[in-house]
Parts: C-alpha cells; structure tokens; sequence
C-alpha cells in the first residue's frame, strides 16, 4: 500500500514537473545579442532553462533583476525595456521607451527602473511591477541634449549618472518618483564614457574619454563636489586606438583598491580608495574592456579590445602581477563571477560559446552554447547596489 | 530573409570595384566587422549608439573619400579611433562606399 502511495505520488510530481517549486538564486541570463534573444541558465547544474525572443535589438544590452530575482529587466539598444520572467520563462511586460538606449539601473527598494537613453538623451523612470512611466529627467544643458552614461542607483532611493556630451554628473533624489529632484555637479570631466558606484553606494566614479582622469563624487560629502583622480595618468604618452570603450562597474573594487581600464594605454590602473592616489599601473595584453574583481578580491580579470579579444588575463591581487593568460574563444565579450567566485563564465562571440571556467586551477568546467552571447548576469546581482 | 550569399552578390554587384576591391570571403569578414565591431559603437544596425548614426541619411554630408579618411585615420577629439593597423585602404574605401549607398542592410 505505502509503495501504492509512493508510486501515485511520483507520477503526480513529474505530472507537474513543469511547476516544480524552485528557487531563483542560482539562475542567469545570456544576453543573445544578434537575434534579440536571452537564454535563462542554471548556474548549479550549468545548463540552458530556456530561450526568451523578441526583445529587440540587444546589441548592446544590458540589464537589473528585481529583487526577489525572478524578473529581469532587459534595456535594449533600440529603446526597448523588456520585464523577463526566469521561472516562466515568458515576456511579462515590454515597452519601447527611448530611440536608443544605453542601460539602467533598478531602485533600492526595487519599485522603480530606469533607463538611460542617447536618443532623445536622458532618463525615465518607469513602474517595476507595470513598466507605466513615472518621471523623466531631460539631460538639457544650455538647450542641447546630452547622452546619458554610467547610471547606477544610490542609497536614500537616489539615482546618480553622467551626461556624455555636457561633462556633467547629476544625482537625482527619487523620494517623490514622480518629481524627482536633481542636483548638478558641472563640469565633471571630458566626455564620461561611463561610471560606476561603489558597493557601499558611497563613491561614485566616471571614466573620461576627454582627458586622462576619472571624476569621483563622494555621496557622502556631496559639499565638496566632485574631483579628479589619476589626473593626466599618460602625460607625455600617444594614446593608442581605443577600439572598444571600456565599461565600469563596483566590480572593479578589491579590497582597499579599485582596478580600472585605462584608456588608450595597455594599462589598468589601480587607486587606493583611502585617498584616492595611485597605487600601481599594471601593464597587460592590450585596450582592457571588463576589469573585474573575484567577489573575494583575490583575482582581477581582464578582457580586452581588437585585436587581443581573444585573452583574459589574471592579476594576483596581492603581487599585482599577471598569473594567468588565457585564450578561452575568440571575440571574449564579457564574464561573470559565481556569487562566491568559485567559476566565471565568458561569453565567446564568434565562438557562439558561453565557457564556464574554474578561477582557482583554470580548468574548463562547461560549455553552454548560445547564438553570439555578449553580456552575462546571474541574479546575484539583485542584492548588489550599482549592479 | 534574404539568404546571406545571394546578399553578397546582391551587394558586389551594387557597389562599383574599387582599386581591389576585397575578395567574396573578405567582404564577408568585413560586414560581420562593421556590425560587431563597429556596431560596438555605432550600433549592430548603424542607428547609431555612442558613436553617431551611420545610415545613408545620415551621411549626406560625406564622399566615399572622405568618410574612408575618417575610417583609417579616426577623428580627433572624439572616441573615433583611427582603424589603419586593421583595415587596408581598399577595405575602408569599399566599407566607406557601401555605407554612403545604403548597402548594407
């Protein structure tokens, strides 16, 4: 009688398997981004959930995850602002917000996303349950449109970005979502490129295109303003052809020290936050991309620009020094660290590959494929300020 | 959809040679380039990103000439980088005229 049981239950479940409760912690998205289609992956048993299409042009798409890390909100080139379910592995809402559009950042309290746009320039906000529009900030200086660049959400239900074309960084208080207030922090640096906040949500940097230099606002003395840092790092240098433009995230921090791409030198830099000066240059392989951290801090890794966007190289953290060159796939396009750092998985474009690889021996783990990958996000992220 | 080789007849035969114009094969390298690598900056479908729209209309003010000058040798004071040491003249010329002709779709 008890096997009868045991018999009629096991039927009914896999009946169901479809439904079968599961957690979303361990979930990822692969961001397909010549075919508008995301992949939903299992990071523990490393392996394809699912396809997601129609999300447009994803060419250069980035993306948040609510909260409890079942949705994810998807920014597409094209404007487009897809809500992705993990679980059910469907569209459940999409608008096409902007003529094109950079990437976003989600609200601390996750109640709102925001988008920031090149064409018409600025951001908008939007309900994180219904997408409905909430506010949106006009990047206006002097009556011209600026692209906006580097945005990342700030404690006290704060956004902060940087204007492309105007050099500025405004910080936006959300307490009231539908009027938001912004303050102005002019004449930044030279054409921000992008920008990062700090996992602490305290500092916020902004890479310079238009001058060697990053800009830094300390949120929590907002009275000072903002400053240079690294100020002129390739004095008396010819800059070499950037033929990428590096992208900034917290996940530059290790430690007491932020790893950054310089631009148009073969460098990444390292700076003390405790002071914010110069630390080290390390030289490596070519025009880095990603330079991120290990969530331990150990381990920087590095990818870069044509032509050597077929190496990741490893610093050592405590030695600065490379310890690893790898060539996974060809055309490296991005990487993500497991929550804990035990694995990180590249995306190898013109390999149509998303390689899995253990960080403490190098091995190859997995490889998952997928139609032209480029970004990867495990939801981990959710619980991360500035990600 | 238009099957990918039909495509590159399609386009060999719109676009005058140049000098050399590169081969079947390079032609192909070349536009996956211009989509990817370009792209990076100027958008998969030229839109335009951080780096400006490079559709027809939105390049009446150049020549061929021209925009194959700023291919090879970058723009100044903008992220354009100069693409000499990775692009001949011929394939510069050859992507410079296909993008003031609306060749590539």
């Amino acid at each position: 009688m008890k096997r009868l049981a045991a018999l009629v239950l096991f039927l009914f479940l896999s009946a169901c398997a479809g439904l079968e409760p599961r957690g979303t912690g361990d979930l990822g998205i692969i961001i397909e981004r010549a075919t508008g289609s995301v992949l939903v992956v299992d990071t523990t048993k490393r392996a394809i959930l699912g396809r997601i299409e129609g999300l447009g042009d994803l060419s250069h798409a980035s993306m948040v995850f609510s909260r409890d890390q079942r949705y994810a909100y998807i920014f597409g080139r094209d404007g487009g602002l897809s809500k992705v379910d993990l679980l059910e592995r469907r569209i459940a809402a999409r608008i096409v917000q902007a003529g094109n559009s950079i990437g976003g950042a989600i609200g601390p309290k996750g109640d709102w996303v925001a988008a920031a746009n090149y064409e018409p320039g600025g951001v908008k906000f939007f309900d994180a349950a219904s997408l409905a529009q909430l506010a949106e900030i006009p990047a206006l200086v002097d009556g011209k449109a600026s692209k906006v660049i580097g945005i990342a959400e700030a404690p006290g239900n704060r956004l902060v970005f940087s204007l492309y074309d105007a050099g500025e960084i405004w910080l936006a208080d959300m307490t009231d979502v539908k009027t938001p207030w912004v303050r102005k922090f002019k004449q930044a640096g030279q054409l921000p490129y992008d920008g990062l906040i700090t996992y602490d949500g305290r500092h916020y940097l902004a890479g310079l295109f238009g001058e060697d230099g990053l800009a830094l606002l300390d949120l929590w003395n907002l009275e000072a303003g903002t400053k240079k840092i690294m100020p002129g790092y390739g004095k008396g240098q010819e800059p070499l052809p950037v033929y990428k433009m590096p992208h900034l995230r917290g996940w530059s921090q290790a430690g007491d020290e932020m790893f950054l791409p310089a631009i148009g030198r073969h460098e990444v830099l390292v700076v003390d936050r405790r002071g914010w000066k110069e630390a080290a240059r390390i030289p490596v392989a070519g025009q880095p991309v990603f330079v991120i951290a290990r969530p331990d801090g150990r381990q920087v890794w590095v990818n870069f620009a044509l032509p050597n966007n077929g190496l990741i190289q490893v610093i050592d953290v405590p030695t600065r020094q490379i310890v690893k060159t790898l060539k996974p796939g060809k055309a490296i396009l991005h990487l993500e660290f497991a929550s804990k750092g035990t694995e990180v998985w590249v995306s190898a474009r013109d390999d149509d590959q998303v390689i899995a690889l253990d960080t403490e021996t190098f091995a190859e783990l997995a490889r998952i494929p997928a139609q032209k990958p480029s970004g990867i996000f495990f939801t981990s992220r959710a619980h991360r300020l500035g990600l | 959809m238009v099957k990918p080789v039909a495509l590159l007849a399609a386009l060999a035969l719109a676009i005058p040679p140049a000098q050399a114009a590169p081969d079947l094969e390079r032609q192909k390298e070349l536009l996956e380039f211009l989509r990817q690598d370009c792209g990076a900056c100027h958008g998969m479908t030229l839109k335009g990103g951080l780096g400006s729209p490079l559709l027809p209309g939105n390049l009446t003010g150049y020549d061929p000439q021209g925009l194959a000058e700023i291919i090879l040798n970058g723009k100044l004071g903008t992220p354009m980088p100069p693409w000499k040491d990775l692009l001949t003249q011929d394939e510069a010329e050859w992507l410079a005229q296909g993008l003031v002709r609306g060749a590539f779709p």
